[in-house]
């Protein structure tokens, strides 16, 4: 379901693309710096995982093929949905892809209950994390697809109807 | 008029699709402040690593993959396959069927458990075991089995041609079809066997300490060094990737000066207590107990004795022959620090008190005056405390294991200019080695919690690496090459030394010295 955006007033809209643009440039940053850094992995956050889906989490890392794959998918993935959110293209696909890698994140270090982690958290959670809340505003960036406004979907899809 | 009209919806036109595009490319300029935010971290941190790199003058490389090891095929003696002998069996390339069975299943249930593929993956050292000795049958049996099988099968699977299994070591030795002795009975036997061995011409890898009496350590090194056979004494540490990092780090002087090291052990379990399982076959009809005996004082057959043999004096060079060897060893080995000047010891039987003579909490301290440095050596085997081995330098201190992490100390006169500037944090790493991993100057938070929990593991050249096969294979290409290995029969006696020392110092309650001139213990 996409929201008519014709009906969004000024403010609501502006509103609505700082929290794209915030949401890309944190996904963007996070890609660029671990891009930059030749001697980045996610081994240890994948083997420091906890909780049902442990196993498959660590058997990433410790499959020496795939944990390049891993990384790769990790650093140009968030660059990629960076760029998608701060340009507004192909926006819907770039904030579904963002959504996936945080779901990765989340069921890899759930905050449930009785689950600590080597890495200490600069808070508490219980069930929302930090993480989850993000990927509940990237639910939001869903329906209201912004880029067909402010953006450049709004070229690349300048003859479809709004 | 119609022109007029023309001229204007093309105006409008353009403005719209002018307005399309500012619209369409608003946010781009975002980019361009996420971009100099990444720039601005990057020259950041390229600046203070490329100081502190300048500053430190330390090598950046990762320890160089091993070469693999060619040349003639060496035959092998192997003596004891208790704990100690069936690992080094393994470390050769030898395992018990039902070993790697085992091996194989824990990994099936256990993902992060490597060690099948690990040995799997293990170099072939291109050796032979072609004679075995064990004075319990079923070792000795036992020894037979992993020797034959060649193909490094499981149960069930297709064996070499079996392998001799000899009852006294002194025949093992003799016989003509072994070129090198891997020892690996208790302690009050590597003297005698390393002589025996070294005096038939026969290389020998033996497992620490050298000896169990100081009369013996002259010896023993004597009769190697005439014999000039290649000795390596058993203290895999040596091949520690982070240990090699650390002498580079003082020979650099990137500590300034060390004046105290501490090193410690920590267990807290039975097992790590020497207080091993006795087998069920083991008896006096199993056992050739007169043999074990051999230099100790006679004492009526005890099944705790002979697999717990680490626990009495009688066999045993207690805490300090047998970890803190590694420790003095590993500092050694990274600090040429010779014998020490004198030791001081102290400890007791507090925990495991099961009847046992060596004590199971022990702290040594030796004292290096001509290098201005204290040796401080504590252990307990009834506390699971991870405490390290820490160097400490009047300008930074270092934390030695698997990974090496060198802090900057906040009072530091090497370092006081950087530390002002703040390109040297004091509580942050200005060196850190993590293997597989590379060096750094500096490392994330995220990156030293994970190494810190051992979520880094060793590699070598992209590959999980044993030490005790590398301290082999060492060995094995010293063979070959007609050179001594890095624990050579001087290091050896110094370790042998060392820990007499200690050990005399906690049996006379004072403190013992050595008189370098002479060459002796004086208590």
């Amino acid at each position: 379901m996409t929201i008519n955006l014709n009906a969004v007033n000024l403010n609501q809209l502006t509103w609505l693309v700082i929290l794209r643009i915030v949401i890309g440039w944190h996904f963007l940053y996070e890609g660029l710096v671990k891009v930059f850094n030749p001697s980045w992995t996610s081994y240890g956050y994948l083997m420091d995982s906890q909780g049902f889906l442990s196993s498959f989490f660590q058997s990433l890392a410790l499959n020496q093929g795939v944990i390049g794959v891993v990384d790769l998918i990790n650093q140009w993935g968030l660059v990629l949905v960076g760029l998608g959110l701060v340009l507004g293209i192909f926006t819907r696909l770039s904030t579904l892809a963002g959504m996936t890698l945080l779901a990765f994140y989340y069921f890899a270090h759930p905050p449930f209950p009785g689950l600590e982690y080597s890495l200490p958290s600069e808070g508490d959670y219980f069930l929302v994390s930090k993480v989850a809340i993000e990927f509940v505003a990237m639910g939001i960036l869903i329906v209201f697809p912004t880029g067909r406004i402010i953006g450049l979907d709004r070229i690349v899809f300048r003859n479809k109807h709004l | 008029m119609e022109d007029n009209n023309l001229n204007i919806s093309r105006k409008k036109s353009l403005l719209m699709n002018r307005r399309e595009l500012l619209k369409g490319l608003a946010t781009v300029p975002v980019l361009g402040a996420v971009a100099y935010g990444v720039y601005k971290k990057k020259s950041y941190e390229h600046y203070r690593k490329n100081t502190i790199i300048r500053e430190l003058d330390m090598s950046m490389d990762e320890p160089e993959a091993p070469v693999k090891s060619e040349g003639e095929e060496i035959r092998i003696g192997l003596i004891g396959f208790g704990i100690r002998g069936k690992q080094l069996s393994q470390a050769l390339g030898f395992i018990l069927p039902e070993q790697l069975d085992e091996l194989r299943e824990a990994a099936l249930t256990n993902k992060n458990d490597s060690r099948y593929l690990d040995f799997k993956e293990q170099e072939d050292l291109n050796v032979r075991i072609t004679a075995v000795c064990d004075i319990f049958d079923t070792y000795g049996k036992q020894a037979q089995e992993a020797a034959a099988n060649i193909h490094r099968g499981g149960k069930g699977s297709v064996m070499g041609d079996p392998v001799k299994r000899y009852l006294n070591y002194k025949d093992l030795i003799a016989a003509p079809d072994v070129d090198a002795i891997v020892i690996a009975s208790p302690d009050h036997w590597h003297g005698p066997m390393t002589i025996e061995a070294a005096r038939a011409g026969k290389h020998v890898y033996c497992e620490k300490p050298l000896t169990w009496t100081v009369e013996e350590t002259y010896d023993v090194r004597n009769v190697v060094k005439e014999s000039g056979i290649i000795f390596q004494l058993g203290h895999q540490g040596r091949q520690t990737d982070a240990y090699q990092k650390a002498r580079e780090a003082i020979e650099k002087g990137v500590l300034g000066p060390v004046t105290l090291i501490e090193v410690t052990t920590n267990r807290n379990s039975p097992n790590g207590a020497w207080v091993y399982p006795i087998h069920e076959d083991a008896n006096p009809q199993t056992i050739d107990w007169e043999q074990f005996i051999g230099p100790a004082p006679w004492h009526d057959f005890s099944l705790e004795r002979f697999f717990r043999w680490r626990c009495w004096w009688d066999y045993s060079t207690g805490l300090s022959g047998d970890l803190l060897t590694h420790e003095y060893d590993s500092i050694n080995q990274i600090m040429d620090v010779g014998i020490p000047h004198s030791a001081v010891s102290s400890g007791g039987v507090y925990f495991f008190k099961d009847g046992r003579t060596v004590p199971d909490v022990l702290q040594t301290v030796f004292e290096f005056p001509d290098k201005n440095l204290t040796v401080l050596y504590s252990a307990t085997l009834a506390s699971q405390l991870r405490r390290g081995k820490k160097v400490m330098g009047h300008d930074a201190y270092m934390e030695m294991g698997n990974t090496l992490t060198i802090y900057p100390d906040q009072r530091s006169t090497r370092y006081a200019e950087n530390i002002e500037r703040g390109i040297i944090k004091p509580d942050m790493p200005i060196y850190s080695y993590i293997p597989g991993r590379g060096v750094d100057a500096v490392t994330s938070a995220t990156e030293r919690y994970f190494a810190e929990r051992g979520l880094l593991y060793a590699y070598r050249g992209g590959r999980r690496v044993d030490t005790t096969h590398l301290h082999l294979k060492e060995w094995i290409d010293a063979i070959r090459n007609g050179v001594q290995p890095s624990c050579d029969i001087d290091q050896a006696f110094e370790e042998a030394m060392a820990a007499h020392m200690g050990t005399l110092a906690y049996h006379h309650k004072k403190q013992i010295f050595w008189d370098k001139e002479n060459e002796q213990i004086i208590v």
